[in-house]
């Protein structure tokens, strides 16, 4: 691993408005099955057509667990391995459904501080597939001070 | 007056709402303390490369010190995997029987609101408490009826001094009746019609020739081309002056298809459609009759027959000659 893996953005250099590039996510149907295993998730829906079929879905889909990782996966790739994530809250919209994409895009909303006094910043979080949005939700990150610009 | 179906919900519902507020569970342990290989196996299906999860080298370069793991993998150290979603003899197992028991059989998760207080190391074993925050009454969404379950899941990890907070998890799911499939909810319907013809100035005299009975076809008046389908030019010469021909109704099969999907209700499915070639020369669509779908052959004699499928609907078809 070499020292430019672990270079982060500071608290310093980021501003509300900054927007994070969008992450385009293939939605294979070994995506959304490897997933779920590796979450620990072994609801039908999430790994057998058939059984969601008769639950009233079109086809298996992503669980909520996988949208929260790659969501978490999303702010660690723009920030760094420095960061700290303080909180992820999302909701579940659109169903991530295999050959479909998402795509997450972000924009730091707000830079605040901790009881603890620890600056933070927070991040608007949208995962959008081609039936709508899949994800919405909000992150709060550490990171590392830095100069004050 | 009270109908009994609204009677039964506003029962269910006071069921169910005694749940609220209750602490389920506590103390429960993890299966796994938090370990590399799980964690190894959830960063590469996530495709998440951030070497503090792995490499412990570059995770001491880093202000963590050491290997931590994914903060958003907190509820996957809770999961309990084959054994359902929730503890036996707990409050929420209770709480989610009532609703399967109701035909709210179906599970989906809605909203996760994670707050980490510090990040996991390896070989901490979390446990972690369980509160039934609230129920909701009945909703229909796009999937189908259901309530909506919030429960908040406090995780600690054992410390010197007692137990340590490390993290809280609020999830809200969806209990829920799938909507019946429209198939099934509906009463048999009776049969539709097939599509209908779409009759225009350029092919009326065709369809006037299919309702006296005949098959016809151009011929360019100018250069004797024959064609069809219908159209105003001659293909060969652009002339614009035609005659309509009556063909004998007699070809051969120049190519087919059979039909399986997808399956249109007004037809029988599979079914065949052959290229007919007229021995005028012209070629034509139409259902190849008299003979399995399966048994249609290129160079096969045809015979026009009309079919009539229904008052207003009256087409061409061919029917095979010499088969059974």
């Amino acid at each position: 691993m070499t020292t430019e893996n672990l270079v982060s953005r500071t608290h310093a250099e980021v501003s509300v408005g900054d927007e994070l590039p969008p992450l385009a996510i293939p939605l294979t149907r070994t995506l959304i099955v490897a997933t779920a295993l590796a979450t620990r998730d072994f609801q039908d829906v999430h790994h057998d057509p058939r059984l969601a079929a008769d639950k009233g879905s079109p086809d298996i889909f992503m669980n909520i667990l996988t949208s929260n990782g790659l969501v978490g996966r999303y702010i660690t790739d723009w920030a760094g391995p420095e960061t700290e994530l303080r909180k992820v809250a999302i909701r579940l919209g659109a169903p991530n459904y295999p050959g479909d994409t998402m795509t997450l895009t972000g924009t730091v909303t707000a830079k605040t501080t901790a009881e603890d006094g620890t600056p933070l910043v927070e991040i608007a979080v949208v995962g959008a597939n081609k039936l709508g949005n899949h994800v919405t939700g909000t992150v709060t990150v550490k990171l590392p001070e830095g100069a004050e610009a | 007056m009270t109908d009994p179906i609204s009677q039964d919900k506003a029962a269910f519902l006071a069921v169910v709402k005694k749940y609220e507020g209750m602490h389920d569970v506590s103390g429960v342990l993890a299966l796994d303390p938090v370990n590399g290989p799980m964690i190894r196996h959830w960063a590469e299906a996530m495709g998440d490369t951030n070497p503090v999860y792995t490499d412990p080298e570059a995770a001491a370069r880093t202000h963590f010190g050491e290997v931590v793991a994914p903060a958003a993998m907190l509820q996957v150290w809770i999961m309990r995997g084959m054994q359902g979603g929730a503890p036996a003899n707990s409050a929420t197992g209770e709480l989610y029987k009532h609703f399967t028991d109701n035909g709210f059989g179906s599970v989906v998760a809605t909203n996760c609101e994670q707050e980490y207080v510090r990040p996991l190391r390896l070989g901490e074993l979390v446990q972690y408490d369980q509160l039934i925050e609230t129920v909701s009454e009945e909703k229909t969404t796009g999937l189908g009826t259901g309530h909506f379950i919030t429960t908040l899941t406090n995780i600690y990890v054992d410390g010197e001094s007692g137990r340590e907070l490390v993290g809280t998890h609020r999830f809200r799911i969806l209990r829920y009746t799938p909507h019946k499939k429209k198939a099934k909810a509906a009463p048999p319907a009776e049969r539709p019609l097939r599509p209908r013809k779409v009759v225009n100035k350029d092919n009326q005299a065709f369809w006037d020739g299919v309702a006296a009975g005949k098959l016809l076809f151009q011929k360019c008046l100018d250069c004797a081309t024959p064609r069809f389908p219908f159209a105003p030019g001659c293909n060969k010469c652009a002339s614009l002056e035609w005659d309509p021909v009556e063909s004998t109704g007699k070809g051969v099969v120049y190519s087919h298809v059979t039909m399986h999907y997808p399956k249109f209700p007004a037809f029988d499915m599979p079914y065949a459609v052959g290229l007919i070639e007229l021995e005028e020369g012209v070629r034509m669509l139409g259902n190849v009759l008299g003979v399995a779908h399966d048994r249609v052959r290129i160079g096969m004699p045809v015979e026009l027959e009309f079919v009539t499928h229904d008052a207003e609907l009256t087409v061409p078809a061919f029917r095979a000659v010499g088969e059974n």
